[in-house]
């Protein structure tokens, strides 16, 4: 799905585009500490942009900046062309999802939808308009009379989603957006956010230490760490080519050896590491020096299991499966290496039958293809 | 202790002292503890302490004052005369006399006394409110060490006697006093400004002995108010006056009316204050109820200006909460 879109308009990769939201240079200081450091940022029209860290990251910061409740102590946001610094919350064309939703517990859900167009002086009967409007989006027109104490987790989120999309703001901001609903209804209210999003062509940007939620919602990452942005791409990118070896170990699980380059040439690099029998084979380029420590970071989805052992000379390892959890979809094996290393290795389970199956103690080879490995020296 | 351990036990002391222990266990203090466990006496024990309490000390003398409120005035000890009375050997004569409470109504002085102190005490809770909610609000938004202070200040002249800091408001107030001497001192007066044995004063006395009742639970509730609703607030275009007056304000509403309660209900039977720094020519109702009781030797009539008091606070303030009940324990 993301994916799709993503191919459908990719506007970061035209050098003439606009940017909707450009933060350039973002510093925000609380004392002694540095919250967020020099970011720049770049969000387009109509994006879903997620920024995605551990908690302290400074993404939290970020948002509440593009609010305007924090102001930065160094750096410029502009929206829309636009100057923020001296424009308080209550004037800027951006409404926000707040991660406890933040609802008045005082008020109806339809007054409290109502509110924002009520700040703008609309007449009664335009306001009664878009209102009834945006709670058949969310589907909460049969609740506009209750309480935010009558109703469920799920409800209230729509509501705080309703509330903030109903002033039609140029940018929302969703805070952990998803972050107090439970599993099932997660995974729906995703999609349903991103229809949400298709219908009203609205810019997202999505606080969020999910990385789940992060790649479903997103068309755009931007990976955080200790207050700086770590990587931008879309999910694909950052899943499967992470700059640095945060943004691999942060993103997905994935198996991280030390190694050092033996080979570097233009079409291939073969990389030595400690832990594995055999070189590392890795079909592109890198420059780095010779000799240079790097890490090999191994997706464990790309590795295959084999009772014996692969012909090739590189790219394979041999140990013992310790641990198996078996997940229906797919199994995971936790492998020890005969240098003593934990391997995690995913199979999807194609076959019905046991029979085949590896089981604990069995000895195995793992191979991986010569595009699997990601190397990086950062 | 478990199950198990206590059979233990038993068991263990049931062979040394056979039958005896036997006994003891199952009809003496051990099953006792348990039997008010099991049965939530415990619970029961803890929520009566405070309605005997009230009972002893409030619902008993409040049917004596009633009981007296319907009785006739009588030179004698004590100054009335009894309820019910024997009629022969097998008869009850009950006596109730309204005259007490008509006479209240036929007599200006009471009815304006009535009027005169609930007029005091609305004005005064109306400033209480005024200067309180602002503090409240301020100690709430504090930082958590200036938040001790500043409730530890508000607390403070509570730490000196009550009727002291009235009649210090006497040395600031009087003709001669504090305030007068600085004004005429700085030529902004020729003649002292007459503040004593006014309304004034009195205004000045209740709201400075009261403003901690407002302040308190007030702060309790702005204290819990959850700011990110503020922030909401301004996300969606309302700014700071906005949005305390549709955000904050209603959610204190349960605060403010405890604080109103807190000030109003006592004001209204206020004795010192207005003894002290009021009028001479009109009182308030209770040291008309002193005067009734001490210097008149009235106790009917001083019991009815008490229970008319009384049901004058109570029937609305019940009314009141019956409607705004349902609201407020509402679980938010």
């Amino acid at each position: 799905m993301t994916d799709r879109r993503a191919e459908k308009d990719e506007p970061w990769k035209d050098p003439a585009a606009q940017p909707y939201i450009a933060i350039e240079n973002v510093t925000k200081r609380f004392g002694e500490f540095v919250a967020v450091n020099s970011v720049s940022l770049k969000i387009y029209k109509g994006e879903i942009f997620c920024l995605l860290g551990g908690s302290g990251c400074g993404k939290t910061t970020l948002l509440r900046m593009l609010a305007g409740f924090e102001k930065p102590t160094a750096g410029k946001i502009l929206i829309d062309g636009q100057d923020m610094a001296d424009i308080p919350p209550y004037e800027r064309p951006v409404n926000m999802m707040f991660q406890s939703y933040a609802l008045f517990p005082h008020m109806s859900v339809y007054d409290n939808v109502a509110f924002g167009l009520e700040q703008e002086k609309l007449p009664r009967t335009q306001i009664k308009q878009r209102v009834g409007e945006i709670l058949g989006i969310v589907h909460m027109g049969d609740y506009a009379k209750r309480k935010p104490h009558q109703l469920s987790g799920g409800q209230r989120q729509r509501v705080a989603l309703a509330r903030a999309l109903v002033k039609r703001p140029k940018l929302l901001l969703l805070d952990e957006p998803l972050g107090a609903l439970d599993r099932k209804l997660r995974e729906h209210t995703q999609f349903e956010l991103i229809n949400i999003q298709e219908q009203l062509g609205v810019t997202f940007v999505v606080v969020t230490h999910d990385q789940e939620e992060a790649m479903t919602l997103a068309s755009r990452i931007g990976v955080m760490n200790r207050g700086e942005i770590a990587q931008i791409g879309t999910p694909r990118q950052i899943y499967e080519f992470p700059a640095t070896r945060f943004v691999a170990d942060f993103i997905g699980s994935v198996n991280l050896f030390d190694g050092q380059l033996v080979e570097d040439e233009p079409d291939h690099v073969r990389v030595r590491c400690a832990d594995l029998p055999a070189p590392v084979y890795v079909d592109h380029g890198l420059s780095a020096p010779p000799n240079a420590q790097l890490w090999v970071a191994i997706r464990p989805e790309k590795i295959t299991l084999e009772r014996a052992q692969p012909g090739a000379t590189d790219n394979w390892a041999r140990g013992v499966i310790k641990e198996i959890a078996y997940m229906g979809d797919m199994s995971i094996y936790m492998i020890r290496l005969d240098s003593g290393r934990q391997v995690r290795v995913t199979q999807a389970n194609i076959v019905r039958k046991a029979g085949e199956a590896f089981s604990w103690e069995d000895q195995v080879y793992l191979a991986w293809d010569a595009s699997s490995p990601v190397v990086g020296t950062g | 202790m478990s199950r198990q351990g206590r059979l233990a036990i038993f068991e263990r002391y049931a062979q040394r002292w056979g039958p005896f222990w036997n006994l003891f266990y199952r009809f003496g203090p051990p099953r006792w503890s348990l039997l008010l466990l099991q049965n939530g006496w415990g619970r029961n024990l803890v929520i009566g302490v405070p309605y005997l309490w009230l009972t002893l000390f409030f619902l008993i003398p409040f049917v004596i004052v009633l009981k007296i409120s319907f009785s006739e005035i009588r030179i004698a000890m004590p100054p009335y005369a009894p309820l019910w009375e024997w009629v022969g050997d097998t008869a009850i004569s009950i006596k109730l006399n309204f005259a007490n409470y008509r006479y209240l109504f036929s007599d200006s002085l009471y009815v304006s006394s009535y009027l005169y102190s609930m007029q005091v005490a609305a004005i005064s809770t109306f400033f209480c409110l005024l200067l309180g909610y602002p503090m409240a609000y301020g100690i709430a938004r504090a930082s958590p060490a200036a938040r001790n202070l500043c409730l530890m200040l508000i607390i403070l002249p509570f730490w000196t006697s009550f009727l002291l800091r009235v009649y210090a408001w006497i040395g600031l107030l009087k003709n001669n006093g504090v305030i007068n001497n600085v004004l005429m001192a700085l030529g902004i007066v020729d003649q002292p400004i007459t503040m004593m044995q006014t309304d004034f004063a009195v205004y000045i006395g209740i709201v400075y002995s009261y403003l901690p009742f407002m302040i308190l639970p007030l702060y309790t509730n702005l204290e819990k108010h959850d700011p990110t609703l503020l922030e909401a607030a301004a996300d969606l275009g309302a700014k700071p006056a906005k949005a305390f007056f549709r955000v904050t304000l209603p959610l204190s509403m349960p605060g403010i009316f405890a604080g109103c309660l807190l000030v109003f209900i006592p004001a209204v039977g206020e004795y010192v204050i207005p003894s002290l720094l009021g009028r001479t020519d009109q009182l308030m109702i209770g040291r008309v109820l002193s005067d009734e009781f001490f210097a008149n030797r009235d106790w009917p009539v001083a019991g009815a200006v008490a229970i008319l008091m009384l049901l004058m606070l109570v029937v609305p303030i019940m009314l009141f909460q019956h409607f705004q009940g349902r609201e407020l324990r509402k679980p938010s």
